[in-house]
């Protein structure tokens, strides 16, 4: 008998199925991987499960776990269930904790609540198993707020909670989406070591998470369950049109071509920019240029300063300081003050569609605005006339005109959000991890759209991003940053074939691929991002560096320039 | 209930309530001056066309009321507009101009907070000839503190959107931001947040006049009216049921509305 037997589950919400008739089976001890875009029911099949859905879902088929129905179960058969049978991770580690109690007080509830300690001996259970999960120091750990620990500690301390009662199944929902890279190689991990008998359900959008942790692969289009078998021969041999079109959408830090880097004049500079907030120097020294028709990449975690940088470059925040130089020219550090021919020149796409997007607005509204503010000559029928082929670029008909920003969904959004920025045919294009945020297939569009567009109109791109795996097949040259520094500087194919600087690897080391057959590596960092506020001495990068060695901590390293890549690092890889 | 059904259900009802306000005073034999000593504290009937019976001094309490209420919605909705104008001039203000000045501002309202305004009201209604402007006006400057708050709240963080940093960086002017991106995300919670001042400046204003400190006799409001009905409570229970409970319902339409206006916003904004 399974540990989990789903049988045609099918989720309502009135009319509309969100899931239809999936089956899912768990055997004890494995690990499934539940993949699927945005809207394919996999959070819904997960919250089934858990007995979690709404009381107005209306559900229907049967879930049996361990030989017990959960469909329609009573709240305290649930009760007993979660936590003690089965353990939980969901994305956001900051609403799983209850901010007002200290950690240790919350892990101690669980093994109370279902007697599987007494009193005495309930608070060494609990340190063990903050142990267990890497929290450094966890007798003091314990006794800290949520808030006070930072957000791949918190993941941590999820994680303990939801296997301290030694579950028989762990449904974990996205558990490392909210995480940098180097931080969710660390989380993977630990998942898989502390694992021992509990079956997995692991559920997340990104193939290479589903390649390197688990035996069994379900994909999910829909509602619908399109495909599932062992990992290796979903990946290998496909059987649905749905799972090719992911795994084709699925980039791969580690093989495909890279662009050939581009030979045009130099548009834009960016020399020894510094930005300061406060007491936090989020930007040091950083020079950068870039060339007609080319892609630039800023690559880091959160905290790298790459934000701060091209916020900087386009006048929107102030640098202390620095200088950019447009065409040749000096431009004024206020976008305010900056000539409106360079306005015009320099646009900005940002990460998240639904902010970026006036929401009293109409589309048309939204794309005409930059028209009527450089081109006034314009009468309403030829603006409307420039939006409607603008949209037509960008993928978009006639008929999302009159749609408002909540009408839109992510990706249709971030393509009007692109239309804004394109319709004055700007010689730059900043993009902000404007992909981030899009399914794997809509990404791959908007990526190819932007590349013609490129090709077509000889537009430079800074292309910000935290994926090296999406950077790989656009970007013609590749910036590392860390804490506000320039780490590494190279040509893309010099960058992925033999990065020079640590940090560059363990960031190409922490990317899943999306390929059974290659192993995971082990996480290649300790460690988080240390804070900005207060970094650390001499090569801020040493206190996580397994190279470092004399003079790392005290004299902070220059970019120098080795074979074409500017890098700056004591010890660099050669 | 769902923000469109509870918008239309208390909006037709306060429409009503209003219209015949406006038209009943016509319809009725009666007016609200006209005193008529024998015929005091009668009950509501329909033979001699006292619908709501007659008050101690034997004047309609039909036209009576009716005369409260448009007095009552009068001063609500003058004294809202009043807070309105100045609440969001200043709030928006305050957070579109931002650092110093929006310091400076807010500690005024911060000062302005701490004093006891009901007192301040009462003074003025005693130091003045007691006049229906000075208690639109009094009403309204307690209200406006908390209108520029919220929309200086709302503006702050309008402006730290990333749709205002699009404009900005396009070279839209400071003044089409404002009036395209700021203001009409604005319009939602201003509108919501009248609905529901509405209600506290109906209240404040039976307080006054309960207390004896505002409309002056033979003028009426629907406070100064349960403030004449509690002296009969025993004997003419009418006296006081009638305008009390008009007065109730007058005050759970505004903040349902002001809640189902609420609904609709937010809907538009996340859904």
């Amino acid at each position: 008998m399974s540990l989990l037997d789903v049988q045609g589950l099918t989720i309502r919400y009135g009319e509309e199925a969100v899931v239809d008739g999936v089956d899912l089976y768990i055997e004890r001890g494995e690990s499934v991987g539940l993949v699927g875009e945005s809207g394919s029911g996999k959070t819904q099949s997960a919250l089934a499960i858990l007995g979690l859905l709404p009381k107005h879902a209306l559900i229907s088929g049967s879930i049996e776990f361990d030989g017990q129905q959960i469909l329609g179960a009573s709240d305290a058969v649930l009760n007993t269930l979660r936590a003690r049978r089965i353990g939980v991770v969901f994305q956001d580690p900051m609403q799983a904790l209850n901010p007002y109690l200290r950690i240790g007080t919350q892990l101690r509830q669980i093994p109370l609540a279902h007697g599987l300690a007494n009193k005495k001996d309930v608070d060494a259970r609990v340190i063990e198993m903050l142990a267990s999960v890497g929290l450094p120091d966890p007798e003091r750990q314990s006794r800290a707020y949520p808030h006070e620990l930072s957000g791949g500690m918190r993941q941590r301390v999820v994680l303990a909670s939801a296997l301290i009662a030694e579950p028989d199944l762990l449904i974990a929902d996205e558990p490392t989406t909210a995480l940098d890279v180097t931080v969710q190689a660390q989380i993977l991990d630990l998942l898989e070591d502390l694992r021992d008998n509990t079956a997995l359900l692991l559920i997340t959008h990104d193939l290479g998470i589903i390649a390197g942790y688990c035996e069994h692969t379900v994909v999910l289009d829909g509602g619908r369950l399109v495909e599932q078998g062992p990992t290796t021969s979903v990946f290998a041999a496909p059987g649905h049109a749905h799972t090719r079109q992911l795994l084709a959408a699925a980039p791969r830090v580690d093989r495909g071509e890279v662009p050939v880097a581009a030979k045009g004049s130099t548009i834009l500079s960016v020399g020894d920019a510094e930005v300061q907030y406060r007491d936090l120097t989020a930007v040091r020294g950083v020079s950068f240029s870039l060339r007609r028709g080319e892609t630039v990449a800023i690559v880091g975690e959160s905290g790298s300063g790459k934000s701060s940088l091209v916020r900087a470059m386009l006048g929107l925040v102030p640098m202390s300081s620095g200088r950019v130089v447009y065409a040749g020219a000096p431009l004024d550090e206020t976008v305010e003050r900056r000539a409106k021919s360079a306005r015009r020149d320099l646009q900005l796409v940002f990460q998240d569609p639904a902010s970026a997007l006036n929401p009293q607005m109409r589309v048309l509204a939204i794309v005409e605005e930059p028209l009527r503010v450089h081109e006034p000559q314009l009468g309403a029928t030829e603006r409307r006339q420039r939006v409607v082929a603008m949209l037509d670029d960008v993928g978009l008909g006639e008929k999302y005109l009159r749609r408002f920003p909540h009408e839109l969904s992510g990706g249709q959004a971030q393509r009007v959000a692109i239309a804004r920025a394109l319709i004055l045919a700007p010689k730059v294009l900043v993009c902000d991890e404007a992909l981030a945020a899009l399914d794997g297939s809509v990404r791959k569009q908007v990526l190819e759209m932007l590349r013609s567009v490129q090709e077509d109109t000889g537009l430079s791109i800074v292309f910000i991003s935290h994926d090296l795996a999406v950077v790989r097949s656009i970007s013609h040259r590749v910036l590392v940053m860390y804490l506000g520094r320039l780490v590494e500087a190279a040509d893309a194919k010099t960058l992925f074939a033999s990065p020079r600087h640590p940090y560059t690897r363990a960031l190409l080391d922490s990317i899943p691929v999306p390929d059974p057959v290659v192993r995971p590596k082990r996480a290649p960092l300790r460690g988080e991002v240390p804070s900005p506020v207060n970094p650390p001495a001499g090569c801020v990068f040493h206190p996580r560096c397994a190279r470092a060695g004399d003079g790392c901590n005290s004299k902070a390293p220059v970019l120098r320039d080795i074979a074409g890549t500017r890098v700056a690092c004591h010890y660099p890889e050669s | 209930m769902s923000g469109n059904r509870s918008i239309r259900i208390t909006g037709s009802l306060l429409l009503t309530v209003a219209i015949v306000a406006l038209v009943g005073p016509w319809a009725s034999p009666y007016d609200y001056a006209t005193t008529n000593l024998e015929n005091i504290l009668a009950a509501p009937s329909l033979r001699d066309m006292h619908l709501f019976g007659t008050d101690d001094l034997g004047r309609d309490l039909f036209v009576r009321t009716m005369l409260g209420i448009r007095v009552t919605l009068l001063v609500a909705i003058v004294a809202s507009l009043v807070s309105l104008v100045i609440g969001v001039t200043y709030g928006a203000l305050a957070g579109f101009v931002g650092g110093r000045v929006d310091a400076a501002m807010m500690r005024l309202v911060d000062t302005l907070y701490a004093l006891p305004f009901i007192f301040f009201v009462i003074l003025l209604m005693v130091a003045f000839e007691r006049n229906f402007l000075l208690i639109f006006v009094a009403i309204g400057a307690i209200n406006w503190l908390d209108m520029a708050r919220i929309v200086r709240g709302q503006t702050l963080s309008l402006r730290e959107r990333e749709f205002v940093e699009a404009a900005r960086l396009t070279g839209v002017s400071t003044l089409r931001i404002v009036f395209r991106h700021i203001a009409p995300n604005l319009v939602g919670i201003v509108v919501v947040y009248v609905t529901l001042t509405i209600p506290q400046a109906i209240l404040v204003e039976s307080f006054l006049s309960y207390l004896g400190l505002g409309v002056q006799e033979p003028q009426t409001s629907l406070g100064a009216l349960v403030d004449a009905g509690v002296k009969h409570m025993e004997g003419a229970p009418w006296v006081l049921l009638v305008p009390a409970s008009l007065l109730a319902l007058t005050l759970l339409c505004f903040n349902f509305l002001g809640d189902g206006l609420r609904d609709l916003f937010d809907a538009r904004h996340t859904s």
